[in-house]
């Protein structure tokens, strides 16, 4: 028993190890929103200092910042309705008819790089006197959220047994009100499992909204990136930004941890 | 799974209710119609810019995307080849930044990953660590890591301080800078392998882990001959996902160095490259064949790994 009991130790030193590297740093972020920059410029303040929610303030008042959290909020709920109705039946339809060739095609939109794609979407996009809109904005978080959705749900769906929709058949429901009342209802974790995801994936993302956003539809990465200016930079204002945009996306991945966790691995065991 | 999907109305059932003729049009040709709208929407934004892409880069294009410009052959591709200046170290950037991550991210994703393996009390605690990093955003990661890698008010250098270290440039240094994005990105990217791989772990059958053991094989010889090469599926999957993500980091970089990636172009990774030229400087003809030459070593660095991949399951 003496090796179990030396890995046990040796188990619980590494991991709170690794906790207190992936934790700190995030913990430092919230400490200095909520220090004066006169206390993040002083080594003793470290720990111990008053707290103000003054940085806050500053941010959420001067900085407009209630403005690029609606913008950010209403950006990644469209584009993530719009891509579970557009990816929802295409995944089913992949899925039901294994259509693996097609799939590949959406799921192309996860390898190439976005700035590839950018200059043609902007050319065309201003042309069409989109940009800066929010019309382009969602498309363009679509474009990250759709193929997620598909991948998430293609797996969901295979696993779901094809008996129970067969069942619905012979009870005289079509094949389009099978997947309608029965697969799409029994679907419901994978369907969150796969909103969940193409929320915080839209929410995060960055260079799409730092090319077609404007001032008006700022979403809150871009506002961020903007807070650096070219003279020293406010810590204390940087950070509560940071925090703003980071804190509420981790407090819902908490709660939702399964789902997160479910779509993040979707297709891993498959093999 | 998918062969019991070609039911038709089974023997003896009652016959379906009369529907009009347009719901039975939908109904046969469902295939299509569920799939079409993701896939015309995926390939409009995909298909026609990467074709635009392709022939930018062969035009001089550049100042604004409405100026007229004109067909150059390959003479694009013969500069950006020959650039030693930016490109090439932009290529050298992003292979020792993508190795380099994914390395440390197997490396310490699985020897996490098997700390976790079994159910412990407190277990909990840690995945709900793992997951933070994960889903924070990365601009404002960032940020964070600029203030604590900051040279003088940072607090690595303040920890440094107590082990008698002398304080280190990170960010700021010419040298150091691509390794600290690196350990930026193993901070944040991590936990994503420890995950995928956790879930290919619980879904190992306990059988082949027994008989290793009753046959006197250790600790090591069993993870090396019995769980890695169970893994080994895995292991592919979480190295291509990480990989493709790895190749493509830009959000890490551009907000840590801004543009050009620092002004000695420290990490400017071949995406940074292609960004800078397209929306700082407005060449799109060199951007675009940067993009095609980057696209190509994407799919390359793809097909190398899915062909591994398939001789692994053979």
């Amino acid at each position: 028993m003496r090796p179990r009991a030396a890995y046990r130790v040796f188990r619980v030193v590494a991991l709170t190890l690794v906790v207190l590297v992936l934790v700190a740093p995030l913990l430092w972020m919230i400490s200095a929103s909520l220090k004066t920059n006169v206390d993040i410029y002083d080594p003793d303040k470290a720990l111990a200092f008053s707290p103000t929610l003054a940085n806050y303030a500053k941010v959420l008042q001067q900085a407009n910042y209630v403005e690029f959290i609606v913008n950010s909020l209403w950006v990644a709920f469209a584009a993530t309705v719009a891509s579970l109705v557009l990816g929802l039946p295409a995944a089913y339809s992949m899925s039901r008819f294994n259509m693996r060739k097609s799939a590949l095609v959406v799921l192309m939109a996860r390898v190439i790089p976005g700035v590839s794609l950018l200059v043609p979407w902007y050319y065309v996009f201003s042309n069409l006197k989109m940009v800066g809109g929010f019309g382009v904005l969602i498309i363009s978080h679509m474009f990250v959220s759709l193929p997620l959705v598909v991948y998430i749900m293609m797996g969901y769906f295979d696993s779901l047994p094809a008996e129970l929709e067969e069942a619905a058949l012979v009870d005289g429901l079509t094949h389009v009100g099978a997947f309608r009342r029965i697969t799409l209802p029994l679907s419901l974790p994978g369907i969150a499992t796969a909103g969940i995801l193409s929320f915080i994936f839209s929410w995060n993302n960055f260079m799409f909204a730092l090319v077609l956003s404007d001032a008006d539809t700022k979403t809150l990465p871009v506002a961020i990136f903007d807070f650096v200016g070219y003279a020293s930079i406010d810590w204390g204002g940087l950070m509560a930004a940071a925090t703003v945009v980071t804190l509420p996306i981790m407090v819902i991945a908490l709660f939702v941890q399964k789902y997160v966790v479910s779509g993040l691995t979707a297709g891993a065991t498959k093999g | 799974m998918a062969t019991i999907t070609t039911t038709r109305t089974p023997r003896g059932a009652p016959a379906v209710p009369v529907t009009p003729g347009w719901a039975r049009w939908v109904n046969d040709h469902r295939k299509w119609l569920f799939a079409a709208p993701a896939m015309v929407f995926v390939a409009a934004l995909l298909v026609f810019p990467l074709a635009w892409t392709g022939y930018l880069s062969l035009t001089d294009a550049e100042g604004s995307v409405r100026a007229e410009s004109e067909f150059v052959g390959l003479r694009n591709y013969l500069d950006v080849l020959s650039d030693t200046d930016r490109f090439w170290p932009a290529v050298g950037r992003t292979a020792t930044f993508t190795v380099a991550a994914l390395l440390f991210e197997v490396v310490l994703g699985m020897a996490i990953a098997l700390l976790l393996w079994r159910p412990f009390k407190g277990q909990r605690w840690v995945r709900v660590a793992i997951l933070l990093p994960l889903v924070a955003t990365p601009v404002a990661v960032g940020m964070m890591w600029r203030l604590i890698f900051d040279p003088n008010i940072g607090l690595a250098n303040q920890v440094l301080g107590w082990f008698g270290v002398g304080p280190q440039p990170w960010l700021a240094g010419q040298h150091s800078a691509l390794p600290t994005t690196i350990f930026i990105d193993v901070w944040q990217w991590t936990p994503m392998v420890v995950l995928i791989l956790l879930a290919g772990l619980t879904s190992l059958s306990e059988e082949p882990q027994e008989a290793a053991r009753i046959d006197g094989a250790g600790t090591w010889q069993r993870f090396r001959h019995v769980t890695l090469p169970l893994l080994m599926p895995t292991l592919t999957v979480a190295v291509l996902l990480r990989g493709i993500d790895a190749l493509k980091t830009f959000d890490l970089l551009y907000s840590t160095k801004g543009r050009g990636g620092g002004s000695f172009h420290e990490v400017e990774t071949l995406n940074v490259y292609a960004y800078g030229l397209s929306f700082d400087y407005n060449e799109y003809g060199v951007s675009s064949t940067v993009l095609i030459l980057f696209f190509l070593i994407i799919i390359g660095a793809m097909w190398a790994l899915t062909a591994r991949r398939k001789e692994a399951r053979r």
